[in-house]
């Protein structure tokens, strides 16, 4: 659709681009990426033919761009630029209507029917519809961008160019009208180029990705390959992480900000552990990164209280989730601070211990309920709904853990807690097997990530040995806790 | 639409109120009836006709092509405050007519005319300059660019003006005269000495009116838009420049109509070239006929300068615009 060959110019003498070439298919989207003055912009201009080449060639339907009058260029390709004020306002209909001019021609050149169904289309895209007799100048600019993203919608062109298109626009809009402008790609076909500002708008809608540097292609390809956490390094100079989205195949980018280590003690200890009849509770003063199976805010976050409540054997509800939540808000934790878990055994048997090595400490806290013990390998055997009972597993570490020793460290204490519970011979009671664990366990790990870098947590690393001792050893005392309780 | 409909009919209806007023009213009062019956006063029927009738369409004309330039000029400079003398092609008209005069030129097959056409060529000569040297700077021929070397140009042709009037003894007075602007004592040959030119001015711009309001984005934007920037850029300037230099040959240098006249178009119906054009044309002639008739009575029997009442009227409303515009820009 749209090709470009060894493309070098700029303004004056200086060349801001050099010998850029790419290729764009028909409904793909390409996003231009690169550090301020990189020359992002300058290689739309000389695309769109504003600025003058140098040297190189644009391609447009396999014909020079400089072989189009103005009016058919603008029939193949439409450009928004970056918005700009302008002296004299006119109605938001007259201006998308200037998005007709190159279909029009003639003396009068009158209005068709054709010009009407195409400025209805680009409004009902882009919902500014019900601005359609205001005065631009009394719109917001995300409003006033969406009516020019509307105008060039209206030259129903094949190729569109685009120049940081979500400036001004706040996420509700971005988000909109880059899935206007997806959709159009998608569906009709549109062919499209964008400059980019955010990286991570760029990996969620473009097919591919051109990052820039000092007027060259660094590389072009698929987001995945372009938003490498080195290349990024290298190219803007700043240190960032590259993460997975929750929802979509692409990655996304996080700055990692460049601040002075705060003050004061940051280690976790014991004795900073609550316990009462009530909940067990531990109130770090910083927040632990922390990845768990909680009731309350499970999976990867950065928590500074826990808790492991204590329930009623016969508790029963539709959605703990809520009950649990309403609970911790009721005894003043913060909701969106807190994880949160729930046992039905009394919370003043839970085992702690702290265990110190080289690299640090850890402590494991662990309540154990073993009523509802499973053999995981015979499970598929049951039919009965889980109920309360239960053993929540906590570690502790003062370490800076990767996210690889999180899961290892999970694997490492999930393997100490069935080797304490096949030696204290507990069973499962329907098939009368070794039960490796209950049904409905839950297990934190938590890490204050000061100090050297801990990459595993294996059963041979040092942490792992920790782990698998320590868990081992509480699992184990706190299932005699348990025995003694219900006088087994 | 209906709107814009009411704008025609309201503007043409101004016209024609104006037109008869300026005819009828004067030092002598004619009867309307004269008009279409020439045989109720011989004497009174000369005067309408042979006096009176160029004199305002005269003013008529020249008021219609300094507005409808004047129009073009903002939308294409995306500046209010611009106008015919902004490019400085009022001013090279200017010194095209007092050259004529300093020197006493006299072509011998122009005639009476000798005037007219220098001053034109004036404003001719002096966009050719403007431009090329603006292009000389820019390639690209961005808009500041034009602007400022228009403001370098008047600046000094005012001051070639000014020597010229410094060493120039009893040719004094008709210069100043000249400089204030005036509509009278012209008579039919230069009406029919302006019409061509300001109908093929009038038509250039006419032809432009989409491209304006693509302009008025930018011209980036209106590249995109599919408007050839340079062709149309330049035939923008050649109408204004025609209609200006027609204008200043034919009755001096009167200011500020192209600013008013547009700047009372947009605020009333919008800024829509289509339209904006159009009804500067008309409006741009009622204001002039109005102003002539105002400058021939309000001192009677002395004339005062219709430049002065349009300057009058004219200043305070640059300063309006020019306050609205700084406001708007949050400065």
């Amino acid at each position: 659709m749209l090709k470009v060959e060894g493309l070098t110019g700029g303004y004056h003498d200086a060349s801001v681009v050099k010998d850029v070439s790419l290729h764009v298919g028909k409904g793909e989207v390409l996003g231009i990426l690169g550090p301020n003055g990189s020359g992002k912009s300058t290689l739309l201009k000389m695309i769109s033919g504003v600025l003058p080449l140098k040297a190189g060639t644009v391609e447009l339907d396999s014909q020079p761009i400089e072989t189009y009058t103005s009016k058919e260029l603008a029939r193949h390709m439409a450009v928004l630029p970056q918005l700009h004020a302008h002296a004299f306002s006119y109605t938001v209909r007259d201006t998308i209507s200037l998005g007709r001019y190159p279909h029009q021609s003639g003396f009068f050149s009158s209005w068709s029917e054709t010009d009407e169904q195409a400025i209805q289309d680009a409004m009902r895209l882009t919902d500014v519809k019900m601005y359609e007799h205001v005065y631009l100048d009394r719109l917001s600019g995300g409003e006033q961008q969406r009516v020019f993203v509307a105008q060039a919608l209206a030259q129903q062109a094949k190729v569109l160019l685009l120049d940081e298109p979500t400036n001004h626009l706040d996420i509700a809009h971005q988000q909109q009208l880059l899935d206007t402008i997806r959709m159009q790609a998608t569906k009709n076909g549109l062919t499209i180029i964008s400059v980019f500002h955010d990286m991570n708008l760029a990996s969620l809608y473009c097919d591919r990705l051109l990052l820039m540097e000092d007027g060259e292609v660094k590389i072009i390809g698929e987001p995945h390959a372009v938003l490498k956490q080195k290349q990024l390094e290298s190219v803007y100079k700043a240190r960032v992480r590259s993460h997975p989205h929750p929802e979509q195949p692409k990655p996304q980018i996080t700055l990692l900000p460049n601040l002075s280590e705060l003050q004061g003690e940051h280690i976790i200890k014991k004795d900073h552990f609550a316990v009462s009849n009530e909940y067990v509770v531990l109130q770090a003063s910083f927040p632990l990164k922390t990845v768990s199976s909680a009731v309350v805010n499970p999976g990867f976050g950065w928590f500074r209280t826990f808790v492991n409540r204590h329930v009623d054997a016969t508790y029963e509800c539709d959605d703990s989730t809520k009950e649990m939540f309403d609970y911790l808000q009721a005894k003043g934790f913060s909701t969106t601070d807190t994880v949160g878990m729930m046992t039905a055994v009394q919370t003043n048997h839970v085992v702690i211990e702290e265990y110190v090595g080289t690299f640090g400490s850890l402590i494991i806290a662990v309540t154990a309920g073993v009523g509802n013990a499973v053999d995981v390998s015979k499970a598929f055997e049951r039919e009965d709904e889980p109920y309360v009972g239960t053993i929540n597993t906590w570690i502790i570490v003062n370490g800076k853990l990767s996210d690889e020793a999180f899961i290892q460290a999970m694997i490492t204490a999930t393997e100490a807690k069935t080797k304490a519970l096949q030696n204290e011979d507990v069973r499962d009671s329907i098939t009368n097997t070794l039960a490796t664990g209950t049904s409905t366990d839950s297990l934190l790990v938590a890490a204050t990530q000061k100090g050297e870098l801990l990459p595993y947590a294996g059963p041979i690393t040092e942490l792992g040995k920790f782990i698998g001792r320590g868990v081992f050893e509480c699992t184990t005392l706190a299932i005699k806790r348990y025995k003694v309780a219900k006088g087994m | 639409m209906s709107k814009t409909w009411f704008a025609y009919v309201a503007s043409v209806f101004v016209l024609i109120a104006a037109m008869l007023v300026g005819v009828t009213v004067g030092s002598v009062s004619i009867p309307v009836q004269v008009l279409w019956n020439p045989n109720m006063d011989e004497a009174a029927s000369n005067i309408l006709w042979n006096i009176r009738m160029p004199r305002v369409v005269l003013a008529g004309l020249v008021g219609a092509s300094l507005a409808i330039a004047g129009a073009a000029f903002q939308g294409l400079l995306k500046n209010p405050l611009a106008d015919p003398y902004t490019l400085g092609v009022s001013s090279g008209a200017s010194v095209g007519a007092v050259v004529t005069l300093f020197f006493g030129i006299s072509v011998p097959f122009l005639g009476l005319f000798t005037l007219p056409v220098f001053s034109m060529l004036g404003a001719f000569l002096t966009m050719v300059t403007v431009m090329s040297f603006a292009k000389l700077i820019d390639r690209a021929m961005k808009m500041e660019t034009i602007i400022l070397t228009g403001i370098i140009f008047s600046s000094f042709l005012g001051s070639v003006i000014s020597l010229m009037i410094s060493l120039s003894g009893e040719e004094l007075r008709q210069i100043i005269g000249w400089l204030l602007g005036s509509v009278s004592m012209r008579g039919w040959p230069y009406v029919t000495m302006a019409l061509p030119f300001m109908s093929i001015g009038f038509l250039l711009l006419w032809l432009n009116r989409r491209e304006l309001n693509a302009l008025v984005f930018g011209e980036e934007r209106a590249k995109h838009l599919g408007v050839n920037v340079k062709r149309r850029k330049m035939m923008i300037l050649t109408g204004g420049s025609i209609l200006t230099g027609a204008a200043v040959a034919v009755s001096g240098t009167i200011g500020f109509v192209g600013l008013v006249v547009p700047h009372m178009t947009r605020m009333l119906w919008g800024s829509d070239h289509r339209h904006v054009l159009p009804l500067s044309f008309i409006n741009g002639a009622s204001l002039l006929i109005i102003c002539d008739l105002v400058s021939r009575t309000i001192i009677s029997p002395s004339e005062l300068p219709i430049g002065v009442i349009t300057a009058f009227i004219g200043a305070p409303v640059f300063a309006f615009i020019f306050w609205k515009q700084r406001r708007k820009a949050g400065a």
